[in-house]
């Protein structure tokens, strides 16, 4: 069974970390991993480098920047990752935009992935029809789960669509907002993380964009399989070193 | 069914279609289902029309450059969209796009701007249809074009800099498709290009379409036909090349030229030629060719004029470039900004450096003396002065 399907039947919520793979520095991405690990979180989103990532607040805008500016690239990431699986048992997953990806070569990029031992993607711009008609086979092929995303406005009928199409997660973001641009939830978001569980998905539910603290990571598992802290944790890394990574994690669970 | 025109998932053959996160999707989809009927509606035809005609000043003339024709030996006709309100073309796309934000409840309108020509369009169709206008600029290009961010001022809107990446239209372009991301149900986002998810290239083009209708029409009272032997306009993200090029696409006769920037020349490292340098990718949603490292991270590109230097080109240009309907042409700094003076010295009009570049054309292709050149002359100088102030040192 695939590592990301095993994590979620544990009977826990589960944390999920994002970081920009290259930064703050180019060569970063095995020991970030296995600090992560080590600290008690349970998945892991590793960025790939995009220089013009549309959802993302200025924050991973400015992380993407400055691990492109390191000389991080797809081909080098992967060579970083190549023995990740002798040291790191949780799940890991790339999250990237397309156009990098498409330019490796999809087919190649998941082989790559497959061998490495990554598990799933998520590509916030890579539409479902394209996926479904163009993708999924190579996808499923290599043992990969796309995770797909819903918002406060997705519409019940398209959240059915992508349950029915997923079989990892849901990747579902908090608010009307890119990443890192949110303090805390207000009535409005605990009410759509209430109507989601209600609806009964297949598929759990991870909540990302606006959790940074154990307050909200607190109210986004309330009603959801558990919560992805991006932004918060890359300001973290700005300005303290690899090895207080689990003072930033023991400050969440 | 016409092989130019887009098809129903939004591409037009290999380009195109929508790469855009989750969080755009209600939005993009509301445009996509509904843009169709609403400029099909006889009432926002209507209105459409009128503002052309008693605002914008439309029909713009379809001008007989005498001795321009006499000094390259063919029958030289200028499409005057400089004559339009705020002085380029881009105030046709802004009218028809605004009037769709109203039919559809929106109240706070963006968009974003490279050398401030659509800036300026959209801060004065908002100022005309009292709604709050923000317009995202570049740090770099609000340095560089102090007047028109002036002007958007005036005009009541709010200039916000994009400070992120490289600072320049293409970072506006982010920050503005971050904005609607966090403005999810009052907000339209006016493009001001053929590019972006579908539906944006294929209704902006057919805001900008008018163009290519006059043209048809007025040539007909001039010269007896529809239909010129060739139809040249300046390719940057393409909206006025896509407007002038609409009406004759399926009109295989027709020769159609796009006039790319070639900046420092198109080998020099320093250029804005997509269709040469670029490779098919994503970008602003849109699959088209695209000016980027062997890693797919987006590059900056280079032309003396602002308008020309995105580094994406519409999905619709990319079609006709890929299947060899439209002759892609890269024009130098040096030779746009000389055939500039050259339409100054013979004709008596200032064009935009932009449209400069169309011009050059007519130095490097042979035509014949029967032959009906249509220019299109999408924009006025005078937001170039200082360019062309400090290139010839006035």
């Amino acid at each position: 069974m695939n590592r990301i399907n095993q994590k979620l039947q544990e009977n826990k919520k589960l944390l999920s970390i994002y970081f920009t793979a290259g930064y703050p520095n180019v060569n970063d991405t095995v020991s970030i991993i296995e600090q992560l690990e080590k600290s008690g979180v349970d998945m892991i989103e590793i960025g790939l480098p995009f220089s013009d990532p549309l959802a993302d607040g200025p924050t991973i805008q400015e992380s993407s920047t400055i691990a492109i500016q390191n000389g991080m690239t797809t081909q080098l990431l992967f060579e970083q990752l190549t023995n990740i699986r002798n040291t790191v048992k949780i799940p890991l997953l790339i999250m990237g935009y397309f156009n990098p990806i498409m330019q490796f070569g999809v087919e190649e990029f998941c082989k790559k992935c497959n061998e490495i031992g990554i598990d799933g993607l998520i590509i916030p711009d890579l539409p479902i029809d394209e996926y479904l008609s163009e993708y999924q086979s190579i996808f499923v092929k290599h043992n990969l789960k796309n995770v797909f995303l819903i918002t406060p406005q997705t519409s019940n009928e398209r959240i059915t669509e992508i349950d029915s199409i997923s079989d990892s997660f849901i990747y579902m973001v908090s608010t009307a907002a890119v990443t890192g641009s949110q303090s805390g939830f207000g009535e409005e978001q605990l009410n759509y993380f209430k109507r989601i569980s209600n609806l009964n998905l297949k598929n759990p539910q991870i909540v990302g964009f606006g959790i940074s603290n154990k307050e909200t990571f607190k109210q986004a598992t309330l009603h959801q399989k558990g919560a992805i802290i991006g932004s918060a944790f890359i300001k973290f890394l700005k300005d303290n070193s690899i090895e207080k990574i689990p003072n930033f994690i023991n400050f969440i669970i | 069914m016409s092989q130019f025109k887009v098809s129903e998932k939004g591409f037009y053959g290999k380009f195109g279609g929508a790469f855009i996160p989750e969080m755009l999707y209600p939005n993009v989809e509301e445009l996509r289902i509904q843009y169709l009927s609403i400029i099909a509606e006889s009432s926002f035809q209507e209105e459409y029309l009128n503002l052309l005609e008693q605002y914008v000043g439309r029909p713009t003339p379809l001008y007989f450059a005498k001795r321009l024709s006499e000094k390259y030996n063919a029958k030289i006709y200028l499409k005057r969209e400089d004559l339009c309100h705020t002085g380029a073309h881009k105030i046709n796309n802004t009218i028809g796009q605004i009037l769709l934000a109203k039919r559809l409840g929106k109240t706070r309108i963006i968009a974003e701007t490279g050398a401030g020509q659509h800036g300026v369009a959209t801060a004065t169709v908002c100022a005309l249809m009292g709604l709050k206008c923000i317009v995202y600029m570049g740090e770099i290009d609000i340095e560089r074009q102090a007047p028109n961010v002036a002007r958007m001022k005036m005009l009541g809107a709010e200039v916000r800099p994009a400070i992120s990446g490289s600072k320049t239209l293409k970072d506006a372009t982010n920050e503005a498709i971050r904005d609607w991301i966090n403005n999810p149900t009052d907000t339209f986002y006016i493009i001001g290009s053929v590019v972006g998810p579908h539906p944006y290239p294929d209704m902006v083009a057919k805001f900008q379409s008018i163009i290519s209708k006059e043209i048809k029409s007025q040539l007909h009272t001039q010269e007896g036909t529809k239909f010129p032997n060739y139809v040249i306009a300046c390719v940057g993200g393409g909206s006025n090349a896509a407007g002038a090029f609409y009406e004759f696409l399926d009109d295989e006769h027709v020769g159609l030229i796009a006039v790319e920037a070639a900046g420092h020349g198109v080998d020099s490292g320093e250029s804005a030629a997509t269709s040469v340098l670029g490779k098919i990718g994503i970008i602003h949603g849109s699959k088209t060719l695209l000016m980027q490292t062997d890693d797919g991270q987006i590059t900056e590109p280079y032309s003396i004029s602002a308008g020309l230097d995105y580094p994406g080109v519409g999905p619709l240009h990319a079609h006709l470039n890929d299947v060899g309907r439209a002759e892609f042409i890269a024009i130098t700094d040096e030779d746009a900004m000389k055939a500039g003076l050259e339409i100054c010295n013979l004709e008596g009009i200032i064009p935009a450096i932009e449209t400069a570049h169309a011009f050059a054309v007519l130095d490097k292709k042979q035509f014949n003396p029967t032959d009906i050149v249509v220019i299109n002359l999408s924009g006025r100088g005078d937001k170039d002065l200082n360019t062309y102030i400090n290139y010839f040192n006035f």
